[in-house]
């Protein structure tokens, strides 16, 4: 297995404004050195609740935002030590699909132009040549030739992520980016883009990262997925592994609050208990802790190191003990 | 029956200029004592708009409603005088909006804005205002209810501030909370949170509750009784467990169908949605979803079907409903549910 992409001990912190001349500058740490590859061809999900740092990994990921610590590489290359001109280039490897699909797209710009705009910034083709693949790019994503001409408004949230999508495939990049693609769609429209983003990825021979908050859309998409608390993945390794059998007790508090379209779902109480700490403050040690069930003293001294348990990787203490094979009744189905 | 709000045969057009969106059509359905019903179906269906005309909270210029009555304990609350509806909003019927920051007014302390509606409706003093208030923010279990009162609103998180809001719907002790999409704006665990104080509330409060949502896992999880709306019409309605154990409408069944992770395999291909939603500038004979539907025949476009029983309590208004069901027999989801 080829890495096409690899993190490595990656943090990213954002400086705060002082709160007053004699306070100490206080720095919200988004990204807690976070290690890990993604393969050739490779789907991998990243799942976690606002604030837990996914948006801020993807952004890192594409170069948007410039890591405080450790090294974000493509094909073995540090991106960080490129020069201008050859990030530049670096980019057209990597796009990124956002969430909202009218907020992502330029307003005063018709679908056409928003789908030729990268190809014109690297010249790619007279505009002719251009023209061509734009239309090629359109019925690719199944954008009627007719919609090209129109602005976003004049869309519906499907058909404009579908022009984000176009945008994002125009260069042949090798890596694509979906932030929440699907969040803001409504479930017939979500199996349409959820169906577009797997058939061009088999077709274009993509590796993915699909970022999203969403368990069913993750389960249903993703070959690996890494979840993430407070700026930390928790629990990495294969979607059916993670899913089918949780160690780390946020995965399993994760999984079992999504409501199911099933009879188990029935005024079953699965809430945990507390909200998540503010990450300008997160409990020492384990940040999980503070709502967790097994959590010990081991747990406020020591970080724990995410290792191999149960054919994953699981950053808990006490991965051994809840890591217990015959245990059926820990088994979460989503 | 021991209904709190009963809907009848109502429709509802916005106009603008020369253009008319026929929103709601013949829309009928009562509230029981005590239940939770919730509605369900994508955006634009008329999920949202029913709500805010059961509220009289439509824009009078724009909105028209043309035929029907929404009756509180004998009251038809359509062509009521505003003043008169005043004191049926917010006292009798509380409301929860999707998104809790810009529902709440950012300039003034959530204890303010949840005595507020108890000043207004009981007529209390500012000081036996601020102690309700301070009850709901205990009821709501929002932790250190005494100084959370000064608290505005950016200083709480999502969850708590739609606790607020919560608090805030249910400061009159309502008999009817509408919660239009209460948790789509929420992360998972708090959403379970707050579905979870929805229904303890509920059963402490002795309320009813109308849920508005998208989400077919809500509806399982919180509703006794759900309707399914397309186009402005209710196409299938009945007890939760009837209706995922014996879909009987073309499009209840295109909704199970297009869920991830039932039944498809991972990657597999998700059952789309042919087409898109029909234009409502005028009105639809037949049944509205039988363009995009894979059971329609010709009949679903000549006239209006008719929502006979399926079951006990269980209306469906799709006379291809056996095939439907039939072809729904062996969805994981509905097998679950037999």
């Amino acid at each position: 297995m080829s890495a096409l992409l690899s993190l490595s001990h990656v943090g990213k912190d954002y400086p705060l404004t002082k709160r007053g001349p004699f306070q100490p500058r206080r720095t919200l740490r988004a990204v807690d050195d976070v290690s890990l590859e993604v393969a050739k061809g490779e789907t991998l999900g990243l799942v976690g609740e606002s604030g837990c740092g996914k948006s801020s990994l993807a952004r890192l990921i594409m170069q948007l935002e410039a890591p405080s610590r450790g090294s974000v590489s493509l094909d073995g290359a540090d991106l960080a030590k490129l020069g201008k001109s050859a990030l530049k280039r670096a980019r057209r490897d990597f796009q990124i699909i956002f969430q909202d699909p009218y907020a992502s797209l330029n307003p005063r710009m018709k679908a056409r132009a928003i789908i030729a705009e990268a190809l014109h910034n690297y010249r790619l083709g007279t505009p002719a040549e251009i023209a061509a693949r734009v239309e090629e790019l359109a019925q690719q994503v199944g954008l009627g030739a007719h919609l090209l001409d129109r602005f976003p408004h004049e869309l519906s949230g499907g058909q404009c992520q579908r022009i984000g999508i176009a945008r994002a495939i125009a260069l042949k990049p090798r890596l694509i980016v979906a932030d929440e693609a699907v969040s803001a769609l409504d479930v017939s429209i979500q199996a349409q883009i959820l169906n577009l983003i797997i058939r061009l990825q088999s077709e274009l021979g993509l590796t993915l990262i699909f970022v999203s908050h969403d368990m069913s859309v993750i389960a249903h998409v993703a070959d690996r997925v890494a979840v993430m608390y407070l700026g930390r993945i928790v629990e990495l390794g294969d979607t059916e592994t993670v899913f089918s059998r949780a160690i780390h007790p946020y995965t399993r508090t994760l999984l079992a609050a999504v409501p199911t379209p099933t009879p188990a779902a029935r005024g079953k109480r699965s809430a945990p208990a507390g909200e998540m700490p503010s990450p300008l403050s997160p409990p020492s040690g384990c940040h999980f802790r503070t709502r967790c069930a097994h959590a010990t003293a081991l747990c406020a001294d020591e970080v724990p190191a995410l290792r191999e348990v149960g054919g994953r990787a699981v950053a808990c203490h006490h991965a051994e003990a809840l890591y217990q094979p015959k245990d059926a009744s820990e088994v979460v189905h989503v | 029956m021991n209904t709190v709000v009963d809907v009848e045969n109502l429709s509802l057009e916005f106009r603008n200029g020369e253009q008319r969106v026929h929103a709601l059509d013949q829309v009928s359905f009562s509230v029981a004592r005590g239940e939770t019903l919730s509605l369900v179906g994508e955006s634009g269906c008329g999920k949202s708009v029913t709500a805010m005309a059961i509220m009289g909270l439509l824009p009078k210029a724009s909105a028209r409603i043309t035929s029907g009555h929404v009756r509180m304990a004998g009251t038809d609350l359509i062509g009521l005088p505003e003043r008169q509806l005043q004191q049926i909003r917010g006292n009798r019927i509380g409301m929860v909006f999707q998104d809790p920051m810009t529902s709440l007014n950012p300039v003034h302390t959530i204890g303010m804005q949840i005595a507020e509606a108890a000043r207004r409706h009981r007529q209390l003093s500012h000081a036996e205002a601020m102690q309700r208030a301070r009850r709901m923010l205990d009821l709501v279990r929002i932790p250190d209810a005494g100084n959370r009162l000064t608290a505005y609103p950016h200083e709480l998180s999502g969850g708590q501030r739609q606790r607020v809001m919560i608090a805030m719907a249910l400061v009159c002790d309502p008999q009817l909370l509408i919660a239009d999409e209460p948790t789509t704006a929420l992360d998972v665990t708090v959403q379970a949170q707050i579905l979870e104080l929805i229904a303890d509330l509920k059963a402490e409060l002795g309320m009813s509750v109308l849920l508005i949502t998208h989400d077919l896992g809500v509806v399982a999880s919180t509703a006794d009784r759900m309707m399914v709306m397309y186009a402005g019409r209710i196409v299938e309605e009945g007890p939760v467990e009837r209706i995922f154990a014996r879909p009987s409408h073309g499009y209840t069944a295109a909704l199970l169908r297009s869920l991830p992770g039932h039944g498809t395999g991972r990657r597999g291909t998700l059952t789309e949605i042919a087409g898109t939603v029909p234009r409502l500038d005028r009105p639809i004979a037949g049944c509205a979803y039988a363009p995009r539907c894979g059971f329609a025949e010709p009949g679903c476009s000549a006239s209006l079907p008719p929502a006979p029983e399926v079951e006990d309590g269980h209306r469906s208004a799709c006379i291809r409903e056996a095939a439907v069901f039939d072809a729904m027999r062996d969805s994981p989801i509905v097998r679950s549910w037999r």
